[in-house]
Formats: structure tokens, sequence, C-alpha cells
């Protein structure tokens, strides 16, 4: 047996008894314990047991954070320790300053608005959807230094490693007097990031909407928790995942038919992940339809790591889907999560209960295929969400649309893709591969195309003296490429020449698709490489709206009973 | 507004017996196509009056490969269009075809 870890809890183990006494005398090994302390010190003459009046938010974070600490303000995928943000914003320079900050998401405004004042220097992200032009300013303007742009579970990794959070400012729904906390369905990284903290001698300062006896459920405990500041509303949260059904077009129908037709069937892909462009959501509402006639209904998409999507409540309500594991919530979803629980994962109390790190470890490991959009794909099939004005980070496409290295088990789909690329390896040693797809329509919003011969994220690195692009999706990891003109399958290709025109075969009329070798494009074809929707057995003329098991938003509501309660942004009547 | 005009010798000519028929809509991103069968049977007419400017090589494109695959004789297209995408395009044109090849006036 080696030993693989060492540790350096026995100091001295080797030294005489003088020597070992000496070393006591002069290191401490419980200077973290002793600042923790003295920080909670500080902070509790702001508090009454651990609760801090909103008005004094600012006070306690100027008592409780130092200069240049490693600061976690939870910003998540879709819930914001909003009111912690303005509190931090507001803080006094002289005591607060040049912070690092590592939280996941970087989506409100104040997030930014504290490296303008100073209060922040330093960023490690994972995503930024909605700051992600300004993002780019600021990283221009050298108002951030920029650490890295990871995945989610890349950067969570790191809080237990390199980027341990000294502060921890999060986002719940209630606590009780002791400072259990009740997250709701939204539990997000809320146990991430408050178990790299807590235990690590940091400071948790936790947001609350409320105060209350008792706690729906416990999803942190109380000597977790430091401090509990209650805020005047709720905190807030984007919804992210919703898709209008009545915004689907029919080129995005027509790709979603060829996905289903093309790669669920063949492959039987049961367990997955699905992105959330109109794409994937198309998918959903084609499952109850188009799917139930090619008898697919038990043989694909049973179990997915998803949000919960409501473009996928038809294919819930008619039996399609087993299980559903969750990063975070959706809104309005929440009823009808609690009364499908055999499909998702609740509490005792009966709502949802996600956690992003557990639900990606999920998508990495226990899913067959990542299905998803980007915006700019290469002639190699790497891709990014990057633009030169743009960077929107990379939330958890490249941990899900990645093959994982140290998956052992086999299945199905894992198998046949593992085949496909190594038709002559060693059938008991050959790796399985996951199932990584891109999907897109050829030219995107304003006629962008999809496909280049040279990714913006390049350039950007260039600019920015970056020593890696920011490549969502490396081309190595992608397996198939689906646009309205096909399926290109790369596992098939057998040198980059035949990569690079499989990919030039399925990219329409962008330069790219019209600088393709004709010939080789049509051997491609013959091969299986190319798929077009004729090869498929689809007429792109059936790829219409009366497909979609939902067409509006209302739809979706009538199929879930009324459980579903859209905000109100996507009500129309 | 940029206007293009083709012309291709084809094949065959269009089934059905309908005369004309109309389909999509003027929209940002999308397309009217009014298809007429006006023309002898080989041949075939594509006008368009487009929003966006400067697509001339993407339209011989797509209107090369639309004749091709569809053989559309005796027939003429006049095409609004409001900025679509190249597919959008292509369904539209093929969707006029399966109207006008339906039987009746």
């Amino acid at each position: 047996m080696t030993v693989i870890e060492t540790t350096g809890a026995s100091p001295g183990l080797d030294c005489g008894g003088e020597a070992r006494r000496g070393a006591k005398a002069m290191t401490s090994w419980q200077t973290n314990r002793a600042t923790r302390d003295g920080r909670i010190s500080a902070g509790a003459v702001l508090a009454r047991g651990k609760i801090v009046e909103a008005r004094d938010a600012t006070r306690l974070l100027e008592a409780v954070i130092r200069p240049g600490d490693r600061v976690c303000l939870e910003g998540d995928n879709q819930k914001q320790a909003d009111l912690l943000s303005r509190a931090l914003l507001a803080a006094d320079l002289s005591r607060i300053n040049d912070l690092h900050m590592v939280q996941s998401g970087v989506v409100l405004p104040e997030h930014l608005d504290l490296f303008d004042r100073g209060v922040a220097k330093r960023l490690d992200y994972a995503y930024s959807g909605p700051q992600s032009a300004r993002i780019a300013r600021m990283l221009f303007g050298g108002k951030i230094e920029l650490g890295a742009v990871h995945t989610y579970l890349e950067l969570f990794a790191r809080y237990f490693i390199d980027l341990t959070p000294q502060v921890a400012l999060i986002a719940a729904v209630s606590a009780d007097r002791d400072g259990n906390l009740y997250t709701g369905p939204n539990t997000e990284d809320t146990p991430t990031v408050v178990e790299a903290t807590a235990f690590k001698d940091g400071i948790v300062i936790a947001q609350v909407n409320d105060i209350v006896e008792t706690v729906p459920r416990v999803d942190i405990p109380a000597d977790r928790v430091h401090f509990i500041v209650k805020s005047g509303k709720p905190f807030f949260v984007e919804p992210l995942f919703t898709r209008d059904p009545a915004a689907i077009t029919e080129g995005q129908i027509l790709t979603a038919m060829l996905a289903i037709k093309g790669i669920y069937a063949p492959y039987g892909v049961q367990r997955l992940n699905h992105g959330i462009g109109f794409s994937t959501a198309a998918i959903e509402l084609l499952l109850p339809t188009f799917g139930e006639r090619l008898g697919l209904k038990g043989r694909i998409a049973t179990h997915f790591a998803l949000n919960p999507h409501p473009a996928l409540i038809p294919a819930i309500e008619t039996g399609w889907v087993r299980q559903i594991h969750s990063f975070g919530s959706e809104v309005g979803m929440d009823d009808y999560i609690r009364a499908r629980s055999d499909v998702y994962f609740t509490g005792p109390d009966g709502s949802l209960r996600s956690n992003r790190a557990f639900c990606q470890t999920a998508g990495l490991y226990a899913c067959d295929m990542f299905i998803g959009s980007t915006l700019q794909i290469d002639l190699q099939g790497n891709s990014s969400t990057v633009t030169t004005s743009r960077i929107a980070g990379f939330g958890g496409a490249p941990n899900m649309g990645a093959d994982a290295r140290g998956r052992r088990h086999p299945s199905e789909p894992w198998l046949k893709a593992g085949a496909e690329a190594d038709p002559d390896g060693a059938t008991l040693m050959r790796r399985g591969r996951k199932l990584v797809v891109q999907i897109g329509e050829t030219f995107g919003d304003k006629n962008v195309p999809l496909f280049v011969e040279r990714l913006d994220a390049l350039e950007l690195a260039e600019k920015l003296n970056l020593e890696l692009a920011p490549i969502m999706i490396y081309g190595d990891d992608v397996t198939h490429i689906v646009t309205e003109e096909g399926v290109a399958n790369l596992l098939l290709c057998r040198t980059a020449q035949e990569r690079e025109q499989a990919i030039r075969g399925v990219a329409g009329y962008t330069d790219v698709g019209r600088r393709r070798d004709h010939s080789m494009v049509a051997h491609l074809r013959e091969r299986g490489v190319i798929r077009r929707p004729e090869d498929l057995g689809i007429n792109p003329l059936d790829a219409d709206r009366s497909q979609l098991a939902a067409r509006s938003i209302k739809d979706l509501v009538r199929w879930s009973g009324g459980l579903y309660a859209p905000p109100s942004k996507f009500r129309n009547w | 507004m940029e206007g293009l005009k083709f012309a291709h010798s084809v094949r065959t000519r269009a089934g059905g017996t309908r005369q004309s028929a109309i389909v999509g809509v003027v929209a940002s991103g999308n397309l009217e196509v009014l298809v007429e069968r006006v023309l002898p049977d080989a041949e075939c007419a594509i006008d368009i009056k487009t929003a966006a400017v400067g697509f001339g090589e993407v339209w011989t494109a797509v209107v090369g490969d639309f004749v091709e695959r569809y053989s559309p004789g005796g027939l003429r297209f006049s095409i609004n269009d409001g900025g679509a995408r190249p597919d959008t395009v292509s369904l539209r044109l093929a969707q006029a075809v399966r109207s006008i090849a339906e039987n009746g006036q």
C-alpha cells in the first residue's frame, strides 16, 4: 500500500524532547481560530444573540471583514445576497478595501460596483450572465484583477484548497433564533460555501427574509452561522430557466427533432442534462408528441440533472420523466415540485432541495449526455460564449460538457460512443465516452453566424494577456453538433480534416459552411458522419409549432393543473 | 432596401394546380413569399426585396440549393424579406412549393 497523503499534524515527531518543546513555544497552530474569535467578538457588539439589525449591516461587515480578505458574497446562478451586497458596497474604504471576491455568480450591478469603488480588487468567478458586457469593460479598463473564470465545480473545489473564504455572506429564506437556516427551494451553493468557510475558521453571515420560531427544515445547522441579518424584502431570484414556448421557432423545432431521432434514440440516452436554450426547450416539448410517435417513451430522457424547467412539465405529466435532481429552483415552480415529489428531490417540509455542487457532480459522473447551445464554434469544434465585448462566464457547461475521465461504470450510450471513437480498441479496456452535444441554429440573433474560423475568445485572451483563452467546451470533448442542416457525429471522424469538413458540412450558409469541400462532405454523409434531415426520415416541412406539447406559458400552466405559477413577465393573459 | 433577381432553368414543372399561394409574414427576422404559376414549365424566377443589404452571395447560394432540390418549374417567387436567416428563407421557399403543389385554385 502506498501512502498518498501526508500530514503536518505531528510537528517535530523525530526531534528530541527539547527541540519539540522549543517549537511549541514559538509556533501557534491556532492563529486562524483566534482571528475568527476576534472577528466574532467585534461583530457581537452589534448583535443580540446572532441577530443584527439591517441598518447595522454595514457596521457589522466593517467590524468583521479585514482589508485583503477573501470574501464569498453569495451570488449563485439564481439566488442573490442582495442586502449584504449593498451593505458591503457602503463600507468605509479605510476599513474594508482590496477584497478578493470568490463567488460563483457576478450577477448584480453591486457586485461590480464593489470594484469600481475599490472595496474589492481581485475576482475569481464562474458566471456573469447579466453583467457580461460591463465585466468585459472593467477587465479591459483594469478595474478588476482577474484570477480565472471557472466552472462551478472547479470554483467550489478551490474553496477547499486555495480559495477558502475568510468571510461568507450568504442568503437564506428563514432562520430561527439559534441560527439554523432554511434555504428553501434555492439552496444552490449555500451548503458548499458554508462548509468551506465555517470549517476553516471563517465567518458566516446570513441575510434572511424572516426570523421564525422553528425553521421548516434545517438546511444549514446553527453552529456554522455566526450572524444573521433580517432583510426587509425577500432576496432576489432570477427566473433564468423559463423559456416561453411561444418564442420557439420552426428552425429550433427541426433541430430538436434531429437531435431526438439522430442522437437520443440511437444511443438510448436516459440520463442527461439539458442546457437552457430554446433548442433544448423544444426537445422537452417534443418528447410527448414527436418522441411518443417514435415509441421512445421510457427508452430516453428518464433521469435528469436539471433545474425545474417549466418546459419539461408536459413530459413529466405524460410519464416520461422518472427523476430530476436540481442545481437550483425556478421561480413559479414551487407548488408544482411539491406536488410531484416522486420526480423531484424534496425535504421533510415538502419543498425542493437543490444543491449545485452535488448536481454538477451528478451531471459530470452520472449523466451520459450533455446537450446545450453556445455562441461560437470553430473548425475544431471548440466552443465559447465569450465574445470581445461580452464575458458571460461558463456556469456549469464546461463541467457537464466534458468527458469524466474518472468514470468507471458502464452504460449503453457511454459504451457505444466509446466504440465509435475507437472501433479497433479492446472491448474490455476501451473507455466509454460521454455524449457532448452542441445544438444550435447556424445563424443566431441578428444573423450572427454560430460557426467561425477563429473564436473571439482568442482575441480576448491576447488583449487581456490571459494565459488561457476562455474556451467553454474543448473540441476534443464535443461528440456531436446539431443544426437545422443535420447532425455531425465527430466520434466517427478519423482525421482533423474530416472533423473540419464534418463541422463545415452542418454549418449551412455561414462563411464556414459555404467554404466546405463538397465532395468530402458528400463522402462523410455516405459514411453517416453527417446525417441530413432526409437521412433521418424527417421532412423539414413537418417542423411546425403544432408539434409542441405546449405552445405558450398558459399551456404549461394548464398541463400543470394550475400548479405552475409563472412570474408576471411571462404572463400575457 | 435591396432588390435581387434570380432566373433559373429547371428540369421539371412544379406539381399541383393551384395558381398562387402566400406563406410567411413580413416581420423582423421573417419573410413573406408569394408564389405564382405564371412562367413556362422550364423556368423559375425569384425576385427579392430585402431589408438586409449586402447578402447577395448568401441569397445566390440559398436560391441555387432550393432550385436544385425542388425543381420549381413554372413558378415565380416574390419575396418580401425582413432580414430572415438563410434557414428561415429555405423553409419558407419549401413551404411555398408545398402550398402551391396542392390541388385547387
